[in-house]
């Protein structure tokens, strides 16, 4: 399919998220756009989908001007869409919602479960992405439930397929897959439209790339003439730094000690087990692994999110098993949740309300038992510039914000008080490569500072770049503790479940070196 | 493509919810029926002159007729006590395990059983009249239920039941009376609820006004409108106006023959049957059809069944005045269903106790129809009760259906959970 979008202007009140917006994407095109948070990629992508209407210009589909009153529409024109914040409905199951809006039916509008769970399965092991097509979606973390919003889309036969930040939450072997399967649509003459933040990806499997800035076209370029800086500096407008920047670390006392901890989820399997994890102040621990391995289980337990089934939490010499997330957070525990929409925030209140969520009864926000709503304010203003958060006003509704920026009012709440632990699940999920800098940046600062950092990420790189040990999780256990200079052969092997004793002392990593282990 | 090497482990993928009650509730309700076999066996049983006898009158035409029951109270009620608490301590014994609710079931129904014998002793009960009570009383509510149910389901709120079924009582009482046609009459009914649904549907769709709202002001303008409209029209002409007939019982040939329970299930009105219709095809359409699984996916995040073609709206606007249809018709069968004469305010809360019903049970149909049938029985009960003159005092034995409702519900349900999208306007930008 060839589509041409002409002038795609749109306004919200006196934003304006598109402003004059051209794109071409030809039939086997692999288009990229890229652009910072908030530059209006979802925007743009929600007009051609039909679910928000543009002020002005023209969208045509191979030469014709067309009109989507709705996503139907859209879809009935061979448009599909990954959606960056999933359009799952939680309480179904996964098949449940990969075939709602078309499902197979028997006589009389029956529903064929069978059928439905089975085209799941047959899409899923023809696309390599693994899933339990029973499993009710809510109870499945991030990096399933991104699966899911996959093969619904490509069920659907799409002939331009526009994938929103689809790789945000997947393995580095799942985008894989999804690449192979990008690259083979294209082959057939499929379009696809792909937004990523990571330039990377950027450069491995586009054709074309667009970059957007502040709602405008700021470039087009092929990947063959550009490299990731370029790209980076045309994003944000400056250059920015890729790498992190971080003295040795000093640790001090121990302050998260995690002993022989053990949880049980609600369906009754151990998805933590028996782990053992000390996390020292002034230190950054990076819990690596494939999703779904119990990280996310493990960050819940830590803070108060779900229940211990045995062992312990101790901070800094305090016992918080099984304590309310209330204590924790007194306890001096920041947590940024890996699923910002369902966790961070609260969607229908405003940036300003979101940000003091934890500490809105404490000083200086709560006098006398009301709120000081002018110092509200005042903070939130400073953090929308400290943190770059790209906002009409503090006292619009937090979800009207882009993903990024959503993200970044979840982390500038976490990093606004003094702590002595912070648990950060996939902390950069979504972010721009700015910002990115920019959270690592604190992240650094609260280590030096004297916190003890836990991060949870499926990022490769970003697990490299800021631990200064990295722990590694396989079903629900510690199969290693690495230094960050072990090769990333040796950790994804640790990954697969390979136990640290069985390797050899010194195996080959591509960067070769390897670092004395710390084992706690 | 070649599917992921790495193995993921079951916990990520996520086995089907099996939907077990907590361990916490299976003991509470263990412990429950422990207190219920002691009280039992002290309180109704062992308290007993040996010789006292109960009797239960059993059965009625057509019904094969069975000779009343007389037992003598405390030698039944002892292995039943024995049984109650049995049954708790077993519940406390399994924990979570399938079959919780019909091992607390069947300690019930032996709890209920010993305390019948103790309120009929030295006398008679009429069983049967009491199941038949239980039903006459229960089936508004599920029309009620069922039109919360269809509402709700699809993301919108409805408070108005009660307006309905007033709505529905009056204009099934005066098309049926003025025509002389009782079908004509519940048709009326169902139009009459179906009106006030689309005006709900209207003003909280179409300007996102708040549904509680909109919902109580309905419930205020029926009952002022049916009052107004009784004293100005129907009452001058009360004979053309507001003396309909009412559906006589239809005997199903065969299953009412069927001892004790045949005369109470099959020998019914109209109504009864189409409430039982109703419940199997509202039941089934959600939970097993497309149109089901659409309805939910609006109710529960309606953005995401937009993404997917779904017109949200229409779905919300043809549900609620369905719902409206389906109270309208649970109106009718208070007048030319039962009583035969629209008199003021005369579902005197129902509707709001339909409403109780569907929450309670969890916005399922069948669940509602659990809650509807402990009310109803509850009330039926107490009437009961009032004649065998037990010796509770009337404003107590009034309460009790509500107390009994919000307890054994309460305790038994737990945490509930609307549907996601429950109560809130939905707006495309
Ligand atoms: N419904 C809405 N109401 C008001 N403003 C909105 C709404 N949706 C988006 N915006 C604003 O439009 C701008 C563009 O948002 P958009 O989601 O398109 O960004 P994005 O490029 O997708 O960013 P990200 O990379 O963070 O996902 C943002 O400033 C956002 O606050
Ligand atoms: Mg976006």
């Amino acid at each position: 399919m060839r589509l041409e979008l002409a002038g795609i202007t749109k306004r919200f009140g006196s934003l304006v998220a598109n402003d004059g917006v051209d794109l071409v994407v030809e039939p086997g095109e692999i288009h990229c756009l890229l652009g910072e948070n908030g530059a209006g990629k979802t925007t743009l992508m929600n007009v051609l989908f039909g679910l928000l209407r543009h002020d002005a210009g023209e969208i045509r589909v191979d030469g014709e001007t067309v009109e989507f009153a709705d996503p139907g529409d859209a879809v009935r024109r061979g448009i599909g869409m990954v959606h960056q914040h999933f359009m799952l409905v939680p309480v179904f199951t996964v098949a449940e919602n990969v075939v709602l809006g078309f499902e197979p039916t028997r006589r009389a509008g029956f529903l064929d479960r069978r059928r439905a769970r089975a085209d799941v399965a047959r899409l899923s092991a023809e696309f390599g992405l693994e899933v339990e097509p029973d499993a009710v979606v809510e109870s499945l973390p991030v990096g399933i439930q991104q699966r899911v919003e996959i093969l619904k889309a490509l069920q659907r036969d799409a002939q331009l397929l526009i994938l929103d930040e689809p790789t945000a939450v997947l393995t580095p072997q799942e985008i894989q897959a999804l690449f192979g399967i990008m690259r083979s649509l294209a082959a057939a003459g499929r379009s696809i439209l792909f937004i990523t933040h990571k330039l990377k990806e950027v450069m491995a499997v586009a054709d074309r790339i667009t970059v957007m800035r502040l709602g405008r076209v700021v470039g087009t370029a092929r990947p063959e003439e550009t490299n990731e800086a370029d790209l980076a500096a045309m994003m944000v407008g400056r250059s920015v730094e890729l790498v992190v920047r971080k003295a040795p670390a000093r640790p001090g006392r121990d302050v998260l000690e995690l002993s022989g901890l053990t949880v049980v989820d609600e369906r009754g399997v151990t998805v933590v087990d028996h782990v053992d994890l000390r996390v020292r102040a002034g230190e950054i621990v990076a819990l690596a692994g494939v999703q779904g391995n119990g990280q996310t289980e493990l960050a819940e337990a830590i803070t108060g999110l779900r229940p211990v089934t045995s062992g312990s939490v101790r901070v800094d010499g305090l016992d918080l098993t099984n304590a309310t997330p209330r204590q924790v957070i007194r306890a001096g525990v920041a947590h940024v949740p890996e699923d910002r929409q369902g966790d961070g925030l609260v969607s229908g209140m405003t940036i300003a309300e979101n940000l003091i969520l934890d500490v809105y009864d404490q000083r200086p926000y709560a006098r006398l038992g009301s709120l000081d709503l002018g110092e509200v304010r005042r903070q939130a203003e400073r953090k929308l510039v400290d943190f770059d958060i790209r906002a009409a006003s503090p006292t619009v509704p937090v979800g009207t914000l882009s993903g990024g920026n959503q993200q970044k009012v979840v982390v500038a709440r976490e990093l606004s008080r003094p702590v002595k632990l912070l648990v950060a699940s996939q902390p950069t999920r979504g972010l721009d490569v700015g910002s990115i800098e920019y959270v690592h940046r604190r992240i650094v600062e609260e280590r030096d500072a004297g916190a003890a950092v836990l991060i949870v990420s499926s990022e490769l790189d970003e697990v490299l770049a800021l631990g200064d040990r990295i722990a590694v999780m396989f079903r629900g256990r510690i199969t290693g503790v690495v230094a960050p200079g072990t090769g990333r052969e040796r950790i994804g092997l640790l990954m697969a479940g390979m136990e640290e004793a069985d390797l050899p002392p010194s195996a080959e990593g591509e960067d070769g070196a390897v670092t004395a282990l710390d084992l706690t | 493509m070649s599917s992921s090497p790495i193995a993921l482990s079951p916990a990520a993928l996520g086995a089907p919810d099996r939907r077990l009650v907590s361990l916490g509730r299976v003991r509470g309700m263990g412990v429950f029926l422990v207190l219920l076999g002691v009280i039992t066996l002290f309180g109704l049983s062992l308290s007993i002159p040996p010789s006292e006898h109960a009797q239960f009158l059993l059965t009625a035409p057509p019904a094969v007729s069975v000779p009343p029951l007389s037992m003598p109270v405390r030698w039944v009620n002892v292995p039943l006590a024995v049984l109650c608490a049995a049954l708790g301590a077993l519940l406390i014994a399994r924990g979570r395990r399938r079959g919780t609710y019909l091992i607390f079931g069947a300690g019930t129904v032996a709890f209920l059983w010993a305390f019948l014998a103790w309120a009929a002793r030295g006398g008679t009960l009429n069983f049967e009249q009491l199941l038949a009570e239980t039903l006459v009383e229960t089936t508004p509510l599920v029309f009620g239920s069922l039109s919360g149910v269809m509402c709700e389901r699809s993301g919108v709120i409805n408070i108005a039941i009660e307006g309905q079924f007033l709505a529905g009582a009056f204009l099934g009482a005066m098309i049926g009376s003025a025509t002389g046609n009782l079908w004509l009459g519940a048709l009326a009914g169902g139009f009459a609820g179906g009106l006030f649904g689309a005006l709900l549907a209207f003003l909280s769709l179409r300007y996102g006004a708040d549904q509680i709202i909109v919902g109580i002001l309905i419930d205020a303008f029926c009952l002022g409108l049916t009052n107004f409209l009784l004293a100005q029209v129907l009452t001058p002409d009360q004979t053309t106006l507001n003396s309909p007939s009412t559906f006589s019982p239809v005997a199903i040939p065969l299953l009412s023959k069927i001892p004790i329970v045949g005369p109470v299930l099959f020998d019914q009105n109209v109504f009864v049957y189409l409430a039982a219709v109703l419940l199997v095809v509202v039941n089934v359409a959600l939970f097993s059809t497309r149109w089901g699984l659409r309805v939910r996916a609006v109710g529960e995040h309606p953005k995401a069944a937009e993404t997917v073609g779904i017109h949200v709206l229409a779905v919300r606007y043809r549900n609620v005045i369905l719902g409206g249809v389906i109270a309208g018709l649970g109106g009718a069968s208070f007048t030319i269903g039962s009583v035969g004469q629209f008199s003021s305010d005369m579902s005197s809360g129902l509707g709001y106790v339909a409403l109780a019903a569907m929450i309670f049970g969890r916005w399922r149909p069948l669940g509602a129809l659990g809650a509807a049938l402990l009310f109803g029985f509850s009330v039926s009960l107490q009437s009961f009760l009032a004649v065998l003159n037990v010796g509770i005092p009337s404003p107590f034995l009034a309460m009790a259906p509500y107390v009994i409702t919000i307890a054994v519900v309460s305790g038994l349900v737990g945490r509930v959970r609307p549907p996601g999208a429950d109560g809130v306007p939905y707006r495309r930008d």
